[in-house]
């Protein structure tokens, strides 16, 4: 196979692309930006592609309010949320070298949900709804620092990591659920349609400020990515090769948290985009870590991009959450890794 | 740990009375107060114009007799899963089996506009099995059988199905969230009493099965290779315990929604006090079932006074750190 090595800022970044890699890239992004158009399209009224076209290069300005308002913010969200929400799959997968992890898995959705919904409850009508995400991701991180701490004996090994990430998580649901009960139906219904995952009502705002939570991890992940290869060997491996093995575990888990819990922030529990994505990856452009985050990426993109687009379509006039329609897809996918993986 | 013959039956008694009590400060406490005299007045001479007669009868008998009969059926369901799937860290609401039920459930009410307490019972049955089913024979598929782990991601990742499912149908129908929501978080207040005996005889049935099959499980538990080598009918035997399982899962579901970890917690403390003889750790694991079950929805009542807080959520709140015990205890040793 043809590739090229890539070396930059002193050695400290490298990678490889290989010819099949730039293959599945740019189908990728194809697709992306076809079902990106479908879903500017598509909704209660139709208008076709090249309208879209003509909008979003300024020509005419006689759908402004439906894409540039609606439609457009919506769809970009769902890109941000699918391709965060992949990538953060992508690097629990690794930390636990384990397929069947993910954020939701795990309860990091599980604490985002909690901070927000203690926030919705709590908050409403005192302060600023728009601080909402901060309260998710608080939520996330106290609950994967409380996570790891619990599992942490002698360092953290990656079945203790998920179970008792379970068990965290039964445990905000209880809270979720306690908090839900004591509240009036205008919150419960409000805080309800945030769990489910929807990206109804997405604003430009929404869109930026998670562009740039998605921003803070980024660097990290490519100036470390290229360890985790190595970490993906095993443990052994991995400290004798040099790697600070614990140290490593907690910033990625890290990078992972503010991936997770930012989306979830903005849009709720849209769940197993973050198992689906990485795999999917894998199978199309194999093992290497730096080379699976661009990929992943997309793949998790047009998955919450379909998801949404059949969620606002099939039913209307009725919105429903997009996190109905990735479980629906999630679910069997899972079943069908639990297959696949039965021997090991 | 309980060894003689006799130090177990004195075992059962002390806990039949523990149960007895629990039951009695169940009707006597609450929001208003009533005296453990009163209570047993409304047992012998029943007066219906007296206040306090009324609200025993009314509303907290039912709520003692829920708690109850549901404590004993998870708390069996429990050690039953335990049992079957091998797996310390099982229990119905762990694998799904009650996401299953309920799934099926809000689908009978929102969709199907189902009424009657028989339907939902029969739905919550179709929804225990077919969760219970998919879970079972997911974890079961390779080599190394049902390992923890995998039992625990595959109910894990059914519950997630479920649950997104229910909340999707929840969203579209707003009307029905108050009250869905109520019930789904595991509640035995203000349920009536026929929703419980439409599902009695059921889970009563199983129970009373449940408590002859002890001799047989211990066969069972020493292995599949040489339960049958024993003559033993392991196939069967699976076979019984899982519809066991789903009679007294989704039963207890239909009446009172998601109550999780009484499964879980219960067979571990019944199995601490007399060992792994399932004759015996069947029977305690009931009591214990029962009387975890009352404590805690007599502790639920006074929380948050004058609010109360859903069973399901406190038995959460008790089990969720008991399973990350058991995460930790079982994991190391590995």
């Amino acid at each position: 196979m043809k590739y090229w090595t890539f070396r930059m800022l002193k050695e400290k970044v490298s990678f490889q692309i290989t010819k099949g890699w730039m293959q599945v890239f740019s189908i990728g992004l194809l697709l992306l930006i076809a079902f990106f158009i479908l879903s500017l399209s598509s909704g209660s009224n139709w208008i076709s592609p090249t309208q879209v076209f003509m909008q979003l290069s300024n020509m005419t300005d006689e759908h402004a309010f439906v894409i540039e308002t609606l439609r457009l913010p919506r769809t970009l969200l769902a890109v941000l949320v699918g391709s965060a929400l992949g990538i953060s799959g992508l690097i629990l997968q690794s930390i636990v070298r384990n397929p069947l992890a993910s954020p939701d898995i795990i309860g990091i959705t599980s604490g985002a949900s909690f901070g927000a919904v203690l926030f919705i409850s709590v908050g409403t009508g005192v302060v600023s709804m728009s601080l909402l995400p901060f309260a998710a991701i608080s939520g996330g991180l106290i609950t994967a620092t409380f996570i790891y701490l619990i599992s942490w004996n002698k360092g953290v090994t990656p079945i203790r990591l998920v179970l008792i990430g379970i068990g965290i998580s039964a445990i905000l649901k209880a809270g979720v659920t306690f908090l839900l009960v004591f509240s009036d139906t205008y919150v419960v219904s409000k805080a309800y349609i945030w769990l489910t995952g929807s990206l109804y009502a997405a604003t430009w705002n929404d869109v930026t400020s998670l562009f740039w939570w998605i921003m803070i991890p980024l660097p990290i992940l490519i100036i470390l990515g290229r360890s985790m290869n190595v970490t993906e060997l095993g443990d052994d491996v991995a400290i004798s090769m040099g790697i600070k093995l614990q140290w490593q575990r907690l910033v990625f888990l890290g990078c992972a948290v503010i991936l997770a819990a930012s989306s979830a922030a903005y849009v709720g529990g849209i769940e197993f985009v973050g198992l689906m994505a990485p795999h999917l990856a894998r199978r199309l452009v194999g093992k290497s870590f730096l080379g699976l985050i661009p990929i992943t990426g997309i793949i998790g993109a047009l998955l919450v991009v379909i998801a949404d687009l059949i969620a606002r379509t099939m039913f209307l006039p009725l919105d429903i959450p997009a996190g109905v329609f990735t479980a629906a897809i999630g679910a069997p996918f899972f079943i069908y890794l639990l297959y696949r993986n039965r021997n090991r | 740990m309980l060894h003689s013959f006799s130090s177990k039956i004195i075992g059962i008694i002390t806990l039949l009375f523990l149960v007895a009590l629990l039951i009695f400060c169940s009707l006597a406490m609450g929001q208003t107060s009533i005296s453990f005299s009163l209570a047993l007045e409304v047992l012998t001479q029943y007066n219906p114009e007296n206040p306090d007669h009324l609200i025993i009868a009314t509303s907290r008998l039912a709520r003692a007799t829920i708690a109850l009969t549901v404590g004993i059926a998870l708390a069996i369901a429990g050690t039953l899963i335990q049992t079957l799937t091998r797996n310390p860290l099982a229990s119905p609401d762990l694998l799904g089996i009650n996401a299953g039920a309920i799934f099926f459930i809000v689908f009978a009410i929102t969709w199907l506009n189902l009424q009657s307490l028989t339907q939902y019972m029969w739905f919550g049955f179709l929804g225990a099995a077919v969760a219970g089913l998919g879970v079972f024979f997911l974890s079961s598929l390779g080599r190394d059988g049902l390992t923890p782990i995998k039992v625990i991601l595959a109910g894990t990742a059914l519950s997630a199905l479920f649950i997104s499912f229910t909340q999707g149908m929840l969203v579209i129908d707003e009307q029905s969230i108050q009250t869905v929501l109520f019930w789904i978080s595991g509640s035995i207040a203000g349920r009536d009493l026929n929703m419980l005996f439409a599902v009695l005889p059921f889970l009563v049935t199983a129970i009373i099965i449940s408590l002859f099959i002890g001799k047989a499980m211990n066969i069972f538990g020493s292995g599949d290779d040489v339960a049958k080598s024993l003559g033993q009918n392991v196939g069967l035997l699976k076979i019984i315990m899982g519809v066991l399982i789903i009679i007294l899962a989704g039963g207890s579901v239909a009446v009172v929604g998601s109550v999780g970890f009484i499964g879980l917690i219960v067979p571990h403390i019944a199995k601490g006090l007399v060992g792994t003889d399932y004759r015996w750790t069947l029977p305690f694991s009931a009591l214990l079932g029962a009387a975890l079950l009352i404590g805690a929805d007599i502790l639920a009542r006074f929380l948050i006074s004058p609010m109360e807080v859903p069973i399901g959520v406190m038995t959460a709140l008790i089990g969720g750190p008991f399973f990350i015990y058991l995460a930790k205890k079982g994991v190391s040793k590995q």
